[in-house]
C-alpha cells in the first residue's frame, strides 16, 4: 500500500508509537494523502464498492455460520431454521445470497472498466493478474457457498462442476473421487466445501491487500489513460475527494442491493434450490448462478468433454495474458475508435453467452454459443494483437490536467451535448 | 458512436424477438398471473384468506403432504394467520407427536405449540411405497415451484413497479385447477408432462368455510396457495416493511452524500 | 451543517445494520418457544429428587419430608449468607423446585443420598459449596441460594416450569 505519506504525528505518544509501528502513517499514506487522478469517473468507484461487498460477505457469512449445520441431513433444514427462527435470520441469509450476486455485478463492472480504459497495460500487469486471481477465488468461493443450502441446484451444480475434473486424462477420476471424498457428492463433500467456503474469503482478503498495494505503487489509471506527470495539477488527495465520491456511489449501489434483499430476494436464485437435494433425481434443467452462465455456455459450446473444460478454464486464464495480447500503445478506449466497437461487441458477447448458458443445450442455442465463443477468444487472440498495429488512435492529451480542461472546454462550446 | 449504438440496439431487439420463439416450444402453458394481497412492495397477507387456506391444507392436503419445517406456534405469530394462543394450543393438541417419556420409552403425546408439524412418513421411500410417489413436503413449496416466462419478460420481473415474485403461487393455483380432462383425474394441463400422480384433490363444497367465502375449487386453491406462500416465507411482511424503511433511509443518505460530494469537489475544478 | 447531517446519517445507518448482526446471537424463536416444560411429579417418593431439563439446565424437583421442611423453616435467617425464608422459596412446603446450577461457577451440585453435604441439601463438588434443604447456601464460596424458577402446579401431580 506504501506510497508517500505526509503524516506527521502530532503528539509525543503518537510519535513514540509511529517510530515503532508506522501503521498510522501507512494508512494515512494509503487512504488519505494518496493522490488520485482528478479525472476519474464513476466507473472507478467499483473498487471501493467491491471492498465493501467483501467485508459485508465475510461479516454476514461468519454470522450465518453460527447457525448453519454442514451435514447432509440437516443443512437444508438449518438454512430454513435461519430463515424462520433466527432473529433477523431471513435478512442475513438474503443479504449473503444476494450479496454474492452483487459482488459479481461490481466485479464485472470493475473488469469492464479495466478492459475499456486499458488498465491492464504497463505498468499495471501485476495489478491486473492479481485481479484475475481474485476473480478466480471469488468464483471458487461462490460456487462452494451455493452448495451449502443443499438444495437440488446445490447438489447437482456440485456434481456437474466437480465432474469437470474427470475430463483430465489419466488422473481425472482419481481427482474427482478425491474432491468428493467418496464415490459421489455426499456428506464429506459438503463438509469440506463448508470449510473451504469459510477459508477462501480470507485468502481473498490477502490477495486484495496485494492488489491494493500494487495499485498504490503504480497509481491509478484514469479515463485519459495517461500517467500522472504533476501531482499538484493532475491529482487530488484520496481523502476527502475519492472517499466522498466512493461513499456516494456505494450508497446508490446499496439502494440497488437492498431492492434485491427486501423485494425480490429469490429473483437471482433458482426455485429448484428450495427442494432438498436428492441424489436420485436430477432437475430437468440445471443452471448455475447467473454469474457463471457465460463460462457455462462456453463449456457446452465445445462438443468434446475435455475440450469444453479446457475452453472454459481457458476463457478465464486468457485474461491473465491480456497485458501482452493487447499491442496498442494507447490505453484508453476514449482514443481508440475501432477498439471501442470491438469492446462493446465483446460485452454483448458476454451478455449473449450468459443468456445462452441458461438455455437448454440444443439446436440454435448451441450454434449461437459456438459463434459467440469464437468471438470471445478471437477478441483476445486475434483482434487485440492486430488492432494495436492497424488502428490509428486519436490524439491523446499530454497530461490529465489537459484532459480535464479539454472536457470542460468542450462543454463550454457545446452546451447541448 | 451513434451509428454503433444503433447497431447494438438492432442486435438486441432481434435477439429479443427471436428468443421467445425459440423458448416457446419447450414450455407448457403459462399459468395466469393472479392478484395477491402479498404482492408488491407494500404487500401483506390477507389473514382471513390464509386462515381459510390452512383449513384447506389441514382437511385435504395434510392427508398426504407434511409441513415439517413449520411449528404450530408459527400459526399464532405476527405476520401469519395469527390464530389466537388458545386456538394454536387446541390445534397442536389435535396432533400426536412421537416422543420419549422419562424412562426413555417411546410414547405418543399431544402436540404443543413449540412442536413441529409431524412428518407423515419416516422417509421418502416409505412415502413412495404408500402413495406411488413421495408427496413433497409443502413447507417451502411456494418458493420451490416456478415457471419460465422467457426473455425478455423475466428481466421485467425484477424491476420496481413491475416486480413479479408470485410465479410459485400462480403455478400452484393453475395446477389445482388444471385437471381439465373429466375422464382422467391424473391428467393436468400445467404439470410438466401432464401425467401427475396426485389425483384431482379438490372439489366444490369439500371444505366448510364459516366466513361466507364461496366453497369452490377456485376459492380453495387460491386460499391454500396464499397459505403456502406464508408457510414458505413467514417473514414476508416484516421483510417488506423493513425494506421500505431501508429504502427511504438510503435515498435520503445518498442525497446527502451527493450534496456533500458536490460541496467538496467544488474547489477541485 | 451538511457534513454533520451526512455524518449523522452514516452513523444511524451503521447502527441500524449492526443491530441484526448483534441480535442474531440472542436465543432464536424456536429456543424461546421451548422455554417451558411440563413434568409429572406424582411418582417422586418422599425424600426423592427428580432432575428435569429446562432451558438446557437441570431443575431439581424435591419431594421434601416433614423433617426436611422443619429443618429449613427452623433455620434462623441470621445464619444465612443470603438470607431468605423457606416459605418465600416454595409454593407448597413439600415441593422444592430449584435450578440445579451452583451459584458459584455453574457446576451441578450433588443430591444423591449420602452426598448431600453438611446441611442435607446439596453439595457442589467443584469448590465445596453446601446447600440446605431449602436450596440455600450455607457454607463454601457460592454467593447466593440456588435459584427458584417460575413454576405452576397445573394439578396436584403436574408441574409446569417456566
Amino acid at each position: 500500500m506504501s506510497g508517500h505519506s505526509t503524516y506527521v504525528p502530532s503528539s509525543a505518544i503518537a510519535r513514540w508509537f509511529e517510530s515503532r509501528l508506522p501503521i498510522i502513517g501507512l494508512m494515512h499514506g494509503s487512504f488519505v494523502s494518496y493522490p488520485t487522478p482528478r479525472n476519474l469517473n464513476y466507473m472507478w468507484t467499483f473498487g471501493a464498492i467491491l471492498s465493501f461487498m467483501m467485508v459485508a460477505q465475510i461479516i454476514t457469512g461468519i454470522v450465518l455460520a453460527m447457525h448453519y449445520t454442514p451435514h447432509v441431513s440437516m443443512a437444508f433444514a438449518s438454512v430454513e431454521h435461519i430463515m424462520r427462527d433466527v432473529n433477523w435470520g431471513w435478512f442475513l441469509r438474503y443479504a449473503h445470497a444476494n450479496g454474492a450476486s452483487m459482488f459479481f455485478v461490481a466485479v464485472y463492472m470493475h473488469m469492464m472498466r479495466g478492459l475499456y480504459y486499458g488498465s491492464y497495460k504497463a505498468p499495471r500487469e501485476i495489478l491486473w493478474i492479481l485481479g484475475v486471481i481474485i476473480f478466480l477465488l471469488m468464483m471458487a468461493t461462490a460456487f462452494m457457498g451455493y452448495v451449502l443450502p443443499w438444495g437440488q441446484m446445490s447438489f447437482w451444480g456440485a456434481s456437474v462442476i466437480t465432474n469437470l475434473f474427470s475430463a483430465i486424462p489419466l488422473v481425472g477420476s482419481a481427482i474427482t473421487t478425491w474432491l468428493w471424498g467418496g464415490y459421489s457428492v455426499d456428506n464429506p463433500t459438503l463438509n469440506r466445501f463448508f470449510s473451504l467456503h469459510y477459508l477462501l474469503p480470507f485468502m481473498l482478503v490477502g490477495v486484495v491487500v496485494l492488489h491494493v498495494w500494487a495499485l498504490h505503487v503504480v497509481g491509478q489509471n484514469n479515463p485519459a489513460g495517461v500517467e500522472v506527470k504533476n501531482v499538484k495539477r493532475d491529482t487530488v488527495p484520496f481523502t476527502p475527494y475519492a472517499t466522498v465520491k466512493d461513499s456516494f456511489a456505494l450508497a446508490v449501489f446499496l439502494i440497488f442491493f437492498s431492492w434485491f434483499i427486501f423485494y425480490v430476494p429469490n429473483y437471482l436464485g433458482h426455485a429448484d434450490n428450495y427442494i432438498e437435494a436428492n441424489p436420485l433425481v436430477t432437475p430437468s434443467h440445471i443452471v448455475p448462478e447467473w454469474y457463471f452462465l457465460p463460462f457455462y455456455a462456453i463449456l457446452r459450446a465445445i462438443p468434446s468433454k475435455l475440450g469444453g473444460v479446457m475452453a472454459m478454464f481457458g476463457s478465464i486464464a486468457i485474461l491473465a495474458f491480456l497485458p501482452w495480447l493487447d499491442t496498442s500503445k494507447v490505453k484508453s478506449a476514449a482514443y481508440r475508435p475501432v477498439y471501442r466497437v470491438f469492446f462493446w461487441a465483446f460485452v454483448l458477447t458476454c451478455v449473449g453467452l450468459g443468456y445462452l448458458g441458461a438455455m437448454p443445450a440444443e439446436g440454435g442455442y448451441v450454434i449461437a454459443s459456438r459463434i459467440l465463443t469464437f468471438y470471445y477468444f478471437a477478441f483476445f487472440i486475434m483482434i487485440l494483437p492486430l488492432l494495436g498495429i492497424f488502428e490509428t488512435p486519436k490524439p491523446v492529451p499530454a497530461t490529465i490536467a489537459d484532459a480535464v480542461l479539454a472536457k470542460h472546454g468542450a462543454h463550454a462550446m457545446q452546451p447541448a451535448e | 458512436m451513434n451509428r454503433f449504438k444503433s447497431i447494438f440496439v438492432a442486435v438486441a431487439l432481434s435477439a429479443a424477438s427471436l428468443a421467445p420463439a425459440l423458448a416457446a416450444e419447450t414450455h407448457g402453458p403459462v399459468p395466469a398471473r393472479l392478484n395477491w394481497s402479498f404482492a408488491g412492495p407494500f404487500g401483506t397477507f390477507d389473514r382471513g384468506q390464509i386462515q381459510r387456506g390452512f383449513r384447506v391444507y389441514r382437511e385435504v392436503c395434510a392427508a398426504c403432504h407434511s409441513l415439517s419445517l413449520l411449528s404450530f406456534r408459527n400459526l399464532g405469530e405476527p405476520g401469519g394467520p395469527e390464530f389466537s394462543e388458545g386456538q394454536v394450543k387446541a390445534l397442536a393438541a389435535d396432533y400426536k407427536i412421537k416422543d420419549f417419556d422419562d424412562k426413555g420409552e417411546p410414547v405418543e403425546r399431544e402436540g404443543r405449540p413449540a412442536d413441529r408439524f409431524p412428518k407423515l412418513f419416516a422417509n421418502a421411500e416409505a412415502a413412495a411405497a404408500t402413495h406411488g410417489a413421495a408427496p413433497p413436503d409443502l413447507s417451502v413449496i411456494a418458493k420451490a415451484r416456478s415457471y419460465s416466462r422467457g426473455f425478455p419478460l423475466f428481466l421485467l420481473d425484477a424491476l420496481p413497479g413491475m416486480a413479479y415474485q408470485e410465479h410459485g403461487v400462480d403455478y400452484i393455483v393453475a395446477l389445482l385447477n388444471g385437471y381439465t380432462k373429466a375422464d382422467d383425474p391424473n391428467w393436468n394441463e400445467y404439470y410438466p408432462g401432464h401425467a401427475i400422480k396426485m389425483g384431482k384433490p379438490l372439489s366444490d363444497g369439500q371444505v366448510d368455510y364459516t366466513d361466507g367465502s364461496p366453497k369452490t375449487v377456485a376459492q380453495y386453491s387460491r386460499d391454500v396457495s396464499a397459505f403456502l406462500m406464508w408457510a414458505a416465507e413467514p417473514h414476508l411482511e416484516q421483510r417488506k416493511r423493513t425494506g421500505l424503511n431501508v429504502m427511504i433511509f438510503l435515498i435520503v443518505f445518498a442525497g446527502l452524500l451527493y450534496f456533500t460530494k458536490k460541496r467538496i469537489w467544488a474547489d477541485a475544478h | 451543517m451538511l457534513f454533520i447531517a451526512t455524518g449523522a446519517a452514516a452513523a444511524v445507518g451503521a447502527g441500524a445494520v449492526a443491530w441484526p448482526l448483534i441480535s442474531q446471537m440472542n436465543p432464536d424463536a424456536s429456543t424461546l418457544a421451548l422455554a417451558s416444560t411440563e413434568v409429572d411429579i406424582g411418582a417422586i417418593p418422599e425424600g426423592g429428587i427428580l432432575t428435569v431439563k429446562w432451558r438446557g439446565k437441570p431443575v431439581f424437583v424435591r419431594h421434601r419430608s416433614k423433617k426436611e421442611i422443619d429443618e429449613a423453616a427452623a433455620t434462623p435467617l441470621a445464619q444465612l449468607p443470603d438470607p431468605q425464608a423457606d416459605a418465600a422459596r416454595v409454593k407448597k412446603p413439600e415441593w422444592l423446585v430449584v435450578v440445579g446450577v451452583c451459584t458459584h461457577l455453574g457446576c451441578v451440585p450433588l443430591g444423591a443420598p449420602g452426598s448431600r453435604g453438611d446441611y442435607d441439601g446439596w453439595f457442589c463438588p467443584c469448590h465445596g459449596s453446601h446447600y440446605d434443604t431449602s436450596g440455600r447456601i450455607r457454607k463454601g464460596p457460592a454467593p447466593a441460594n440456588l435459584a427458584v424458577p417460575a413454576y405452576d402446579f397445573l394439578t396436584d401431580t403436574k408441574l409446569r416450569i417456566g
